[in-house]
């Protein structure tokens, strides 16, 4: 063995190849292994619309960065250390994310004249074989050989062996990072449970591609990268969507309520239905609703009978279900809205992320239409906002947009999870009855926080009719008074705008209270500012980093903490949504950082905008 | 739909509130809405455990006018709502109020998906065939050629004939009935009630203002027994000013004998547990008046005993805590692999 080991920091690593090829499945088991180990770690799966593009070609290649380290991680990394591709497409698709010098772990059996010319290379060009690949260190591996070598005489076929390879790859990396088998073995017996022979197989070809590393005489380094000191704990890795459901269920748990979860499958929110529907024990109950205006409105129905109401969707299910979301602002009922958002507008990019329904969230209904909308800024933090969002819609009476996206719904990080007796009471009072004899129960009285009380079918002596049509104060009848509508429409106004109470004040995530100039994100950018404004504090620039959770209603104090710096950036998966808010809000000059590209941003982007920005003499 | 009684004595004014109905004077919906106060104290039902749903349309402001729970939500959605609701609440007794535009047209999908999925609930459906609260345009169960503020030179839209379409989403209880025959109207109205699964009932309503008239043959005196069928299980298919005429069956086809000329074992008796059957009669959809038109037909066309959605719905909850037992917060947080630094 000619290896030597080297310690590193952290490490990016590409997983690439076929969608077919199991890729999604190696990047996470690494992810797991590393994890357990101790690692701090961020993942980012990015994979084809199509769940079966043409085998070979680059619409079909699937991908899973994986970001660990010694060290605090806060992404999944801006540019990968090594990148393992199954196939010609594979390498073409992601070389432009390779450092350079990096390392390219081939498959040689995907650089096959066929899997060449699928992957588009120009005919008798193979990027193996000549000289473009020379500034990266390239270790070819026969992998579809080797382990149909080594599944001789398991009784399987050809076909079944070649499913094994993404288990010779991730066998290779855990010996090119010392790392233990046995997470995945364990898994690969859950797995195949009802196919022995299968767990025979991917075990024996884990094993091989380990051994491979081992016995192959290359002069392959090994790397060591060890624990981060991450703050103490109990740890487990978590993804956004998965943190999502369980931050839904906690929520309805502590409240004492019944989740109805009413959903349309849509990417990338259908794990989250995935999720819950596996809890039904909790007495999750999720319906599959026909369309995504049933799927609110089955919610409605469900809040109206005392249920916490939560629907699902993406951009475009969110505009189906926005007539509904009026009404159940109308009715001021409670109604969970999680929007794991992606590339749009229409069908737009169903796999990709962005930031651009904001605007949506806030102002997307017809009338005058306020609903809280909080977003989350991190795959754990998920569980959080999503609890936080159904206690404000419990305790205020109101639909709440919880805003996720497609970086953070399917990206892993660990999570130093909560125990269920530390999380916050959520208090429910249904109305009772205790109306003196001729007197009328008025659906619309408010209490301090401006919301209704939730009188639920069932309560004798409460009877009463709610609906989308303007009501009469308190009453709640029909009414058509122009006073009265001027009213209402203050009052639901008022009622939005009195969150900001009883919600945490802005914080600054890092650096100091004032200064030259302040970061603002929000949502799934988190990770990038972090780094970004991190890398620049120890460079010496005088800049801070506040990440806005709370979208609508806006903290209390963010007015006055712009104000103490000179300029504001604000960095977004879009055109330019929160930006607008801000600037209208505040009369702030805050600049704007805009990718629109269903990506998120590197950490590099963004600093070399803080130091432009810092650089710059235009005050 | 079926909901334990318990003894209590409330009448048709316990069931009307005090806001002033305001539908146009002579509206069919008067009559359906007194039907409607009149049976609920004789369903034996607490007020506080009934729900009135409705969509928009000149039908959706019934609730308001039902001293129960009620919601008047947005166009169309009155079914998928009341599913929500009866899929947590199965212990409450929820009717839908919706008209031809809003259950077929607007809310068309969520109907038919109602209808397969057998929500214990109760449907009844103003039909018009216009659109009233709009102010006249033709509707989904406008006949073919209606002149209508939108259609100048009459619709080119093919009907609806809804009962079929409801009989195509495998719905377990048909009916129909008419704002003018209180008494029928009241009768189908508690076999609704007694339906265990979705009831649909179509409910003929005048719109005297866009719509004058469009059931009179079926209606009035004059025309009424000779263009109506009112079936009864058990009962063979006569109908005629003196019940006269009858239904025989003359392989899958319906055709008109006189009782007189024929054995009464050779006249359709009515099986409201034969969908075959129903799926003939509901085809019974000739215009009114003609000669040889097959009479309308009304009552109870078909039942059948099929779980409700909400049952399975809920049982599955019980299923998964008697496997896993009830869950524990704390370990579904926690997942399966940890790790402690």
């Amino acid at each position: 063995m000619s290896s030597t080991t080297e310690i590193k920091n952290n490490v990016v690593i590409l997983f690439a190849g076929d969608s077919g090829d199991g890729i999604q499945l190696t990047g996470s088991q690494f992810t797991t292994t590393a994890a357990l180990y101790g690692n701090d770690i961020s993942t980012f799966p990015n994979f084809p619309a199509e769940i079966r593009a043409p085998q070979g070609t680059i619409a079909g290649v699937s991908g899973f960065q994986l970001h660990f380290g010694s060290e605090e991680i806060f992404t999944a990394g801006d540019a990968a250390d090594v990148l393992v591709v199954m196939n010609g497409a594979a390498l073409k698709a992601n070389l432009k994310q390779l450092k350079p010098g990096g390392i390219i772990i081939a498959n040689t059996d995907g650089f096959d004249a066929k899997n060449l010319k699928l992957a588009k290379y120009p005919e008798g060009v193979n990027p193996l074989k000549d000289s473009s690949l020379d500034k990266y260190k390239v270790y070819e591996i026969d992998v579809t050989r080797i382990t149909r070598t080594a599944l001789e005489g398991s009784g399987l076929g050809t076909k079944e062996m070649d499913r094994s390879k993404n288990m010779f790859v991730l066998g290779y990396i855990y010996w090119m990072y010392n790392r233990s088998l046995d997470n995945s073995i364990e898994f690969l017996k859950e797995q195949f449970k009802k196919r022995p022979d299968l767990i025979d197989a991917n075990i024996k070809v884990l094993k091989a591609g380990y051994n491979y590393g081992d016995t192959v005489e290359t002069p392959m380094n090994r790397y060591e990268v060890k624990p981060a000191p991450v703050s103490k704990g109990t740890y487990r890795s978590i993804m956004g969507n998965q943190a999502a459901a369980l931050g839904l269920i906690a929520a309805t748990q502590k409240a004492g309520l019944t989740l109805f979860y009413g959903t349309y499958p849509i990417t990338p929110a259908s794990d989250i239905l995935h999720e819950l529907s596996k809890h039904k024990n909790f007495g999750v109950k999720t319906f599959q609703a026909e369309d995504e205006i049933a799927a609110v409105t089955s919610a409605i129905g469900a809040s109206f009978g005392g249920s916490l109401g939560i629907t699902a969707s993406s951009g475009p299910g969110i505009a189906l279900k926005g007539e509904a979301i009026g009404l159940a602002l109308m009715l001021e009922l409670p109604l969970v809205i999680v929007n794991v958002q992606r590339g749009g507008p229409s069908t737009g990019l169903p796999t990709k992320t962005e930031q651009a329904d904001l605007m949506q969230a806030i102002y997307g209904r017809n009338g005058e239409a306020p609903v809280p909308v909080i977003a989350a800024y991190s795959p754990s933090d998920c569980f959080d906002t999503a609890f936080e969002a159904c206690r404000l819609a419990i305790e205020f009476m109101t639909p709440v947009f919880f805003l996720s996206d497609g970086y953070i719904a399917n990206g892993a990080e660990p999570w130093k999870f909560p125990a269920a007796a530390d999380l916050p009471e959520i208090k429910v009072a249904f109305a009772k009855n205790n109306l003196k004899e001729g007197e009328k129960f008025l659906p619309y009285k408010r209490n301090e926080k401006l919301a209704r009380e939730w009188a639920i079918p069932g309560t004798k002596g409460l009877e009463h009719r709610v609906g989308g049509i303007e009501k009469e104060n308190e009453t709640g009848n029909i009414s058509y008074d122009p006073e009265n509508h001027e009213l209402m429409v203050k009052l639901r106004q008022a009622k939005v705008d009195r969150i900001a109470e009883y919600v945490p004040l802005q914080t600054i995530d890092n650096g100091n209270a004032k200064g030259k100039l302040l970061v603002i994100g929000w949502g799934g950018t988190y990770g990038s500012i972090k780094t970004a404004v991190k890398d620049a504090i120890a460079e010496g620039y005088d800049v801070s980093h506040a990440h806005v959770k709370y979208l609508n209603p806006l903290p209390k104090n963010l007015g006055e903490l712009i104000k103490g710096f000179d300029k504001v950036l604000m960095p977004e998966i879009n055109s330019g949504q929160l930006i607008k808010i801000i600037r209208d809000k505040y009369l702030v000059d805050a600049k704007g950082l805009n990718k629109v590209q269903g990506l998120p941003f590197s950490s590099v982007e963004i600093k070399n905008k803080i130091v432009e920005m810092l650089s710059s003499n235009n005050e | 739909m079926d909901t334990q009684t318990e003894d209590i004595k409330l009448t048709a004014k316990d069931f009307t509130t005090d806001q002033e109905v305001r539908w146009c004077p002579g509206c069919g919906d008067y009559s359906i809405l007194k039907q409607v106060q009149t049976v609920m104290p004789e369903l034996g039902i607490p007020r506080e455990n009934i729900v009135f749903i409705s969509g928009i349309g000149c039908s959706s402001r019934f609730p308001y006018y039902m001293e129960t729970f009620g919601m008047h939500s947005i166009h169309g959605r009155a079914t998928a709502i009341a599913s929500g609701l009866k899929a947590t609440r199965p212990d409450l007794s929820v009717w839908i109020v919706t008209g031809d535009g809003d259950a077929l047209s607007i809310g068309g999908n969520h109907l038919i998906h109602l209808l397969r999925r057998n929500f214990d609930v109760n449907v009844l459906m103003f039909n018009n065939e216009i659109y009233g609260l709009t102010k006249g345009q033709y509707s989904p169960t406008s006949p073919l050629g209606k002149v209508a503020k939108s259609t100048p030179m009459g619709s080119v839209d093919h009907p609806f004939n809804p009962l079929a379409l409801c009989l195509g989403a495998d719905s377990t209880f048909i009916a129909r009935s008419m704002d003018r025959d209180p008494v029928h109207l009241r009768e189908i109205l508690k076999r609704a009630n007694a339906h265990t699964g979705t009831s649909m009932v179509e409910i003929y309503q005048n719109c005297n203002v866009f719509n004058d008239g469009a059931f009179e043959v079926f209606t009035e005196k004059a025309t009424k027994k000779l263009n109506t069928l009112f079936v009864e299980q058990g009962k063979p298919l006569t109908f005629g000013l003196n019940n006269e005429k009858g239904i025989k069956l003359d392989g899958f086809k319906p055709t008109i004998v006189n009782v007189a000329d024929v054995s009464a074992n050779d006249l359709w008796i009515h099986d409201e547990k034969d969908q075959v059957k129903a799926s003939i009669l509901v085809r019974f959809f000739d215009a009114g008046g003609s000669e040889d038109a097959l009479p309308r037909p009304f009552g109870v066309f078909y039942q059948e005993e099929r779980f409700s959605y909400e049952k399975a719905f809920n049982a599955q909850i019980e299923e998964a805590i008697a496997q896993k037992g009830k869950g524990d917060l704390d370990a579904l947080i926690r997942g399966k692999n940890t790790w402690t630094i």
